[in-house]
């Protein structure tokens, strides 16, 4: 009897909603293969949150309003004291750039933490059981975090340009900007993820991401110049990838010096060592 | 971004394209001669989680095209057999064939045959219904000029085309349930692995639920690997069941086997009171020692005699349940599933978000 799949136990069938066409579902899509995955799988996971945002953007607009309050409250109360030396620069266009890759950090560590969640509601569990690559998964989530970013940076960018920042509209540097923020972005998410990987729990990882995301602001460039910091912050600094990439923004936005091949190789080799890190890990939380 | 990252996986891909096709005609399979007929093959199956032996052991083999029925009560390590043959949990012992490739071996091409729906709800709630297909249309590489009309197709085959462009935090229970099935559709797998499909649904949405997956195998002829506590379900809609409690398959073969063959053994055990059968045999029924003396020998069920009569009926007929009682023994009732497990059970009953 097990041999017969036509015959169904239920005979009553399915009147009411009638399975009707499924021509379609009898036979398996053709493989992509070798590297065309990974760039699909990337896309896939880019595509989901642009329709998660389209569907709910209260994220966007309750983040905005930090940043905001920074550019409007810490931007202008420095750019009249002129305590920071920023090279004759108003304060408020310098810290811009710092003021976007924070928000956009902020993002990615936090769509980290999502992992977790997603993993204990069965969600990452399914897409490990299609035929993605670990890496391949990772990375799409890297980079989607990064599509995230970036749309809340073009609200901080318009909240910076509408306080009166002076910024770049030439198209090459805001798409050398869009690179900045996806990098750096698909770099913090993959740190985040790491360390999901490592504690396992929401948690653990919420209290760590609280604890990491400000020092790594404050040892940054974001808010005052490097050589201004005492000799240790420095040291801090140049090993923090938000600094290099807070200085591509502001050589890109801004038009000061910057060390823009630097600052696009070490975000690169950031992002790529994070998502190493990130996938080797992931077979822990998907036990 | 360039693929070099991914070198790990990458050559385990590169080892399923040249495996694909030969798998069948050489496969090196140690011992049992591994038939690729079999939708799926487990030798010696052992998973532990640190102290907790969850898998101990599991011979199996699902027939291509059969509804096979994985029973167990809570912590029978049902779920951890399912996610080893998944590919989700390594297997550190033993062997899973998916028609005829290695779990171990050749990852990819086993999850391009396999449709999983997980124990617990796990559609995404921020997206609509019409989304979440279309995310797993993408990641199972349906080509964009058919990708909208599979879509269609498969939420058509679980009966939410009106609901598709909904939320899916705003369905019930039963919707999610057949939302991931239209999910786990849309690639045309061969095989379906469904982890208590009908958990904390009523009964309205369990026979919903089952209607649409028979409907859709009738159509396709794909095999279903099916996880349930619900006995009643295992003996009207499964073709075949295995019996799984501690990590071990105690008893495998149809319903009307293991029914008959638990008949044939009440008939030759004296087994005393346990009138109404179906009526709960309550857990005092430890006291009765023929009942709680058989249940270890549970081979000859593997291979019921055949001359038990299959025609049921007659007198008070065991159920599946009974059977159930039969082979595993006292201990059932409470001391079996711990806090854990109940525990995430009772969240698989929860809505999604
Ligand atoms: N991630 C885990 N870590 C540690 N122990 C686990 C884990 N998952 C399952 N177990 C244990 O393994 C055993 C088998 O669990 P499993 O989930 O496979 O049972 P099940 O048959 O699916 O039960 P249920 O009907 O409750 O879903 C249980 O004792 C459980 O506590
Ligand atoms: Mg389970």
């Amino acid at each position: 009897m097990s041999e017969a799949p036509a015959a169904p136990h239920t005979a009553s069938a399915d009147a009411r909603h009638g399975a009707g066409q499924l021509d379609l579902l009898l036979a398996p899509p053709r493989a992509r293969t070798g590297w065309r995955v990974l760039p699909a799988r990337v896309l896939a996971m880019c595509v989901v949150e642009l329709q998660k945002l389209r569907h709910d953007r209260t994220e966007l607009y309750t983040r905005a309003v930090q940043p905001a309050l920074w550019l409007l409250v810490f931007g202008e109360t420095f750019t009249r004291i002129k305590a920071i030396p920023t090279g004759g620069t108003p304060y408020i266009d310098y810290l811009a750039p710092g003021i976007i890759a924070q928000s956009a950090m902020f993002i990615a560590i936090f769509y980290g933490i999502m992992i977790i969640w997603e993993r204990d509601a069965g969600i990452l569990t399914k897409l490990l059981v299609t035929p993605t690559p670990r890496a391949a998964l990772i990375a799409g989530k890297a980079f989607a975090a990064g599509v995230k970013a970036l749309v809340q940076a073009v609200v901080v960018i318009v909240i910076a340009a509408l306080l009166g920042v002076a910024m770049t509209w030439n198209p090459l540097r805001l798409l050398g900007v869009v690179v900045a923020v996806v990098l750096g972005s698909a770099f913090f998410s993959c740190l985040s993820m790491t360390i999901a990987g490592i504690v396992l729990t929401r948690d653990r990882l919420m209290g760590i991401g609280q604890a990491i995301t400000m020092p790594l602001f404050f040892a940054s460039n974001a808010l005052y110049p490097v050589a201004i910091m005492p000799g240790w912050l420095q040291t801090v600094s140049t090993m923090n990838p938000l600094s290099y990439q807070v200085d591509a923004l502001r050589g890109l936005l801004l038009g000061t010096h910057a060390h823009l091949a630097l600052d696009y190789a070490v975000l690169i080799a950031a992002a790529v060592a994070g998502i190493a890190a990130a996938s080797s890990l992931l077979g822990r939380l998907a036990r | 971004m360039t693929p070099d990252e991914i070198p790990e996986e990458n050559c385990e891909e590169a080892a399923d394209e040249t495996l694909g096709g030969a798998s069948r005609a050489g496969a090196p399979g140690p011992a049992p001669a591994p038939d690729a007929s079999d939708a799926v093959l487990c030798r010696g199956l052992r998973y532990a989680f640190g102290e907790t032996r969850a898998v101990d052991g599991v011979d199996l083999s699902v027939r291509a095209g059969e509804v096979f029925g994985l029973l167990g009560p809570n912590g029978a390590g049902k779920t951890t057999a399912i996610r080893c043959i998944t590919t989700l949990l390594p297997v550190p012992a033993g062997m899973v064939r998916v028609f005829g490739h290695d779990t171990a071996k050749e990852r990819m091409a086993v999850r391009r045959l396999l449709g999983y729906v997980p124990q617990q709800l796990s559609a995404d709630a921020g997206l609509t219904g019409r989304e979440n297909v279309t995310l797993f249309a993408r990641v199972f590489d349906v080509s964009r000029r058919e990708r909208a009309a599979r879509v269609e197709q498969a939420l058509a085959a679980v009966g939410l085309t009106d609901a598709a462009d909904r939320l899916a935090k705003t369905y019930s229970g039963g919707m999610i349930r057949r939302l991931e099935l239209a999910q786990a559709l849309v690639s045309a797998p061969r095989l379906l692995m469904l982890d208590e499909p009908t958990i904390g649904l009523d009964p309205i949405a369990r026979t919903s639920v089952w209607d649409h997956i028979n409907a859709v195998r009738a159509a396709t002829g794909m095999t279903v690997l099916v996880t349930t506590h619900y006995m009643d379900e295992a003996d009207q809609y499964c073709d075949r069941v295995a019996l799984m409690h501690h990590g071990r398959i105690r008893a495998l073969g149809t319903p009307d086997e293991l029914k008959s063959a638990l008949r044939v053994r009440r008939r030759t055990a004296p087994a005393p009171a346990t009138t109404g059968t179906s009526a709960h045999p309550s857990p005092a029924s430890t006291s009765h020692p023929h009942f709680s003396a058989s249940p270890l020998s549970s081979s000859p069920l593997s291979s019921p005699p055949s001359s038990a009569a299959p025609s049921r009926s007659s007198d008070a007929a065991p159920t599946l349940e009974d059977v159930f009682r039969d082979v595993a023994g006292s201990g059932l009732d409470e001391q079996s599933g711990d806090f854990r497990d109940v525990r995430s059970t009772r969240r698989t009953a929860h809505r999604v978000g």
